[in-house]
């Protein structure tokens, strides 16, 4: 099994920014460089700048091989998986794949809510390069595994969030490739889905298949990863076994307090634009226990959505979900959000952790029909012994979380004496 | 790095990812690769369309047929132009039939890959799947449309002739100059939204140009080089003399539609195959 499955040589890819103080595009414009050199879109144009995503990335991967890749965000991990799924084209360099590959970096791409579970599962398997005859041979599984037997014939818009990503993953799960290329997919849905996207992600590593397997949850790289990459800034930076790469990955991480991006993208509805974690109001990166922390979310709508929601989940350093919430948690309505912007706020009290890293990440759907936005835990803090009493008690107790619970003392005999009371009138 | 190691050969598909090129053959092989990508996704635009509406597929039957009876009443009537002894209703319909396969392709084609653009920056497929399957859908209405119009010819008590039997030719022929077209017209609307907004307008000039609502007899000579070239004259014309039974043979117009097809489809490739590369990165 020593057969090369991938190899990528001297791969890199580069995008031109063009600044907006150039000012507006105009078709004219346009017409008018296109006429002079038809397709280079604008190279002319005076400021422009080069930025390499990804630059002169270089490795094998042998055929069995599970290979994990791990980088903070911005590092270049979605860019190579995107140039070795075929999605876009690398600038330089160039990389081999022997054999069919399969790729996903989304679970229920090309679904949609108007229609049935079973036309979406065709629709999904030939979207991930199934034939119509591999979907119809293992149409049966699909839906074993999705658990959605009696749903089949209802449009998808009808299902349970839950539901819909069962059935999301069970096509993804259901193709068979050779080389199998995954994107942060396990970030999405509750705790029981991810622990059967895990399983079926390892019972795929264990049979014998190539995967190269992004994700930010360090637990399940090292789970079902020998060898990991730790790309950093467009580059590899680390290529060992996984234990390794994941130690230097979290030894390196920095804190990060805010997330900014640009604050308009018109290919989304909902547009989460800010994020920041705040202290009475102050930006900050570090918690005491006793504190509460003010997580600070804005997003710009640019349509009306009915019953969309903000989300948040909350994990450990190393990745591993410990909660998640959304904006409708006490309401339990199901709103809709307006044109325009919105800032949500949470305040999450932090007695109940230990001294530690964190991160947070965000997200926001309508459940069952579609994800709006997310970014993938790009909040990460640290809480830190503040010499409280309540502090030093929690540190020494067992368990992921330590919460400080009210608790009600009486004596047995009242008790017994107010049940009496109870039985007798 | 295991230079020692070889890669595998033969029966294992070897794909070869390299930068994006000036000239990307139209490698219609792995367009047939996925023919049922193809297929699923023309049948969710058709499930799409009239899924929720009320009257369906009443919507494609009358259409055309309203349209054509406008245009008989304007053109057949009131302006009294001639229709080579045919009643214009019949006439005009006919016309209508390849027209709007034209104009429908084109119009669906346009925005598709800014609809599926999800799609696009998530999975690895040959792009001209999208605008292809989104012309092809039109072809439901087409098959609508033409047996509305037997039933018209039906009622009008008109004899069938031999000449139908080359009718799916000249399909085949009208789906290669619109799928030509809506390649690039999608590809280009990916970085111009413009087109988006001007095709609605481009296509109702072009009807006038052709033959749909008059008869080709009343180009004047002057005219007559520019009108040649537009391909559709040949296969309204050809059309007609199908379903009709009229005329003669168009031979000069359909060669012109044929060759313009093939060059308008390869360019239209061409262009297309080579925007695409950079779709996931712009869309």
């Amino acid at each position: 099994m020593s057969e090369i499955a991938i190899r990528v040589e001297g791969l890199g890819k580069s995008y031109q920014i063009t600044h907006a103080t150039s000012g507006y595009r105009t078709l004219q414009e346009d017409l008018r460089a296109l006429i002079k050199r038809p397709f280079s879109r604008g190279s002319d144009a005076p400021r422009q700048e080069t930025f390499w995503a990804l630059k002169d990335i270089s490795f094998d991967v042998k055929q069995g091989e599970v290979l994990g890749i791990i980088g903070r965000n911005g590092a270049g991990k979605s860019t190579l998986l995107k140039i070795l799924s075929r999605i876009t084209k690398p600038t330089i360099g160039h990389a081999d794949i022997y054999g069919r590959v399969g790729s996903l970096l989304e679970v229920g791409t090309g679904f949609h809510p108007e229609l049935t579970g079973r036309e979406n599962i065709f629709l999904n398997g030939a979207v991930l390069g199934m034939s119509r005859r591999d979907i119809q041979a293992r149409f049966d599984e699909i839906v074993a595994f999705a658990e959605v037997e009696q749903f089949l014939d209802t449009p998808v818009k009808r299902y349970s969030s839950g539901m819909y990503m069962r059935l999301a993953f069970a096509v993804a799960a259901h193709m068979e490739p050779e080389v199998l290329v995954v994107d942060e997919v396990l970030a999405v849905g509750d705790a029981a889905f991810q622990k059967k996207c895990l399983g079926k992600m390892s019972e795929v590593a264990k049979g014998g298949r190539t995967v190269l397997f992004v994700s930010h949850n360090m637990s399940a790289i090292l789970t079902l990863c020998k060898r990991g990459i730790l790309l950093e800034k467009g580059g590899i930076v680390l290529d060992s076994d996984s234990n390794q790469a994941v130690a230097q990955y979290l030894n390196t991480e920095e804190l990060s307090s805010v997330v900014e991006r640009p604050i308009y993208d018109s290919t989304k509805k909902l547009h989460i634009y800010h994020a920041t974690l705040l202290n009475h109001g102050k930006v900050t990166n570090s918690f005491a226990t006793s504190e509460t922390l003010t997580l600070q979310i804005k997003c710009r709508v640019s349509q009306r959505i009915r019953e969309a929601q903000i989300a948040f989940d909350f994990a450990t350093g190393s990745g591993e979900y410990l909660f998640s919430s959304t904006h409708q948690d006490f309401t339990g309505e199901k709103g809709e959000l307006t044109p325009g912007d919105h800032v949500f706020e949470c305040e999450i009290p932090l007695q109940m952790f230990r001294q530690g890293q964190y991160r947070i990440g965000i997200a926001s759907s309508v459940p069952n029909v579609e994800m709006l936005d997310f970014i993938e835990q790009p909040l990460v803090f640290e809480i830190v012994d503040d010499s409280s009493p309540m502090f030093k008690l929690g540190q020494e107790r067992k368990g992921i979380i330590v919460p400080m619970l009210q608790w009600q003392i009486s004596k047995a005999s009242e008790v017994s004496q107010k049940e009496t009371v109870g039985l007798s009138t | 790095m295991a230079s020692q190691d070889k890669p595998v050969q033969a029966p294992v598909r070897h794909i070869r990812i390299q930068p994006a090129r000036a000239w990307v053959a139209l490698e219609l092989q792995e367009l047939w690769h996925f023919r049922d990508l193809m297929f699923i996704l023309m049948m969710r635009d058709i499930k799409l369309r009239y899924k929720q509406t009320v009257f369906g597929v009443v919507w494609v039957i009358i259409q055309p047929l309203i349209a054509s009876l406008i245009f008989a009443v304007i053109f057949g009537r009131f302006a009294g132009l001639p229709s080579g002894g045919v009643p214009y209703l019949l006439f005009v319909y006919a016309g209508l039939l390849p027209w709007n396969i034209f104009a429908g392709a084109l119009q669906r084609a346009g925005n598709s890959l800014v609809g599926d653009s999800k799609l696009i920056s998530k999975v690895y497929f040959p792009r001209m799947v999208i605008p292809v399957a989104s012309s092809g859908s039109i072809l439901v209405d087409f098959a609508v449309a033409l047996a509305v119009m037997f039933v018209l010819l039906l009622l009008n008590g008109w004899q069938l002739s031999l000449n139908l039997v080359l009718l799916p030719v000249f399909t085949l022929m009208v789906l290669l100059i619109s799928v030509g077209l809506s390649l690039f017209i999608s590809a280009l609307n990916v970085y111009y939204r413009d087109f988006m907004y001007a095709l609605p307008f481009i296509i109702q000039v072009l009807m006038y140009a052709s033959p749909v609502v008059y008869s080709g007899d009343l180009i004047p000579e002057l005219v007559k080089p520019f009108y040649a070239i537009n391909p559709m004259v040949g296969i309204i014309e050809g059309f007609r003399w199908s379903l009709l039974g009229t005329g003669e043979f168009p031979a000069l117009p359909l060669a012109v539609s044929l060759g313009i097809g093939i060059l308008l489809f390869i360019i239209g490739g061409l262009v297309f195959q080579r925007i695409a590369q950079n779709f996931a990165d712009v869309i």
